[in-house]
């Protein structure tokens, strides 16, 4: 990637990160974050991380960013943040303070170079032969297969636990079969 | 002329400081969720940046669970929100408490 275009794509990303979080409006702050995605896309594409990229792009601003959109809408799209009283005094100037001296300590550490430690990877070089998507496959189906293996269980364990936290407490007696009402009234005839 | 890794890196510290102040700042949950998706790409991106700089892949296969990771949060949190504002027609961090069972 070329100066100027980083430079601009830097500039676009922290831009939108900002709209993120100081326009008023969540449309437009779901808005500044599918903006910030796709900025991030562009540098890994400069990052020779097509694989990531698309991920990103299908990923990110594809799934995640309308399932924002799809709450925001779900629970009004002209609502306001209420203009109450804080529950912290001086939070916002707090907030600020703490945020740039978390900034410039990130700063600070990345200037110290002892990161690497020596030891050479173990889960392939990023330049060796094929495409990216080949090395990246095969360094998750064989080096990170137990990791994957265990996003696989925890996306169930999510999909579940939105379905019973989205799950009305009293279901009508309509909605259940008569096993369930059973169920149902065994539940309720045993004392708590 | 190509780019300097450790100008990935500053930006990615920038996208980092300005999520967390977002995260201290807003009181609508919803967007303190998108701040945490800007802090997890942050670290996305210095993932990357790191994997092309060690020439490693592991740094891209860990963005790969990054990914995932964010998606089953938000799908939960996001859960959490709309079981919010069907107790009170609000959701700002201060109404948390009324989901105490």
């Amino acid at each position: 990637v070329s100066i100027p275009l980083f430079l601009l794509m830097a500039a676009l990303t922290v831009a939108s990160a900002l709209t993120v979080i100081v326009h008023p409006s969540p449309i437009y702050s779901a808005l500044g974050l599918v903006s910030t995605l796709f900025m991030l896309a562009v540098l890994f594409l400069g990052l020779d991380a097509q694989m990531v990229a698309v991920l990103q792009i299908i990923v990110y601003a594809g799934a995640i960013v309308v399932l924002f959109l799809f709450v925001i809408m779900f629970l009004g799209v002209d609502r306001r943040e209420a203009a109450g009283p804080e529950a912290t005094k001086f939070q916002k100037p707090l907030a600020l303070i703490l945020g740039v001296v978390a900034l410039i300590e990130i700063l600070i550490l990345s200037g110290v170079t002892k990161w690497v430690s020596g030891q050479h990877s173990t889960a392939g070089a990023l330049d060796g032969p094929g495409e990216n998507v080949q090395k990246l496959g095969q360094s998750i189906y064989t080096r990170y297969l137990l990791p994957f293996e265990m996003t696989a269980a925890l996306l169930v364990i999510a999909v579940v636990s939105a379905v019973v936290l989205s799950r009305r407490q009293q279901p009508s007696a309509s909605e259940l079969s008569s096993a369930e009402q059973e169920h149902l009234d065994s539940t309720e005839r045993e004392p708590q | 002329v190509t780019v300097p890794g450790a100008w990935y890196l500053v930006l990615a510290a920038v996208l980092f400081g300005v999520g967390a102040t977002g995260l201290l700042i807003r009181r609508n949950v919803l967007i303190m969720f998108m701040c945490v998706e800007l802090m997890l790409n942050a670290v996305n991106l210095t993932f990357v940046t790191f994997a092309r700089l060690l020439n490693d892949i592991g740094g891209q296969a860990s963005v790969f669970f990054v990914l995932v990771v964010a998606a089953a949060e938000v799908v939960v949190g996001l859960a959490i929100i709309v079981a919010m504002f069907r107790r009170r027609a609000a959701a700002t961090a201060d109404d948390i408490h009324a989901l105490k069972g």
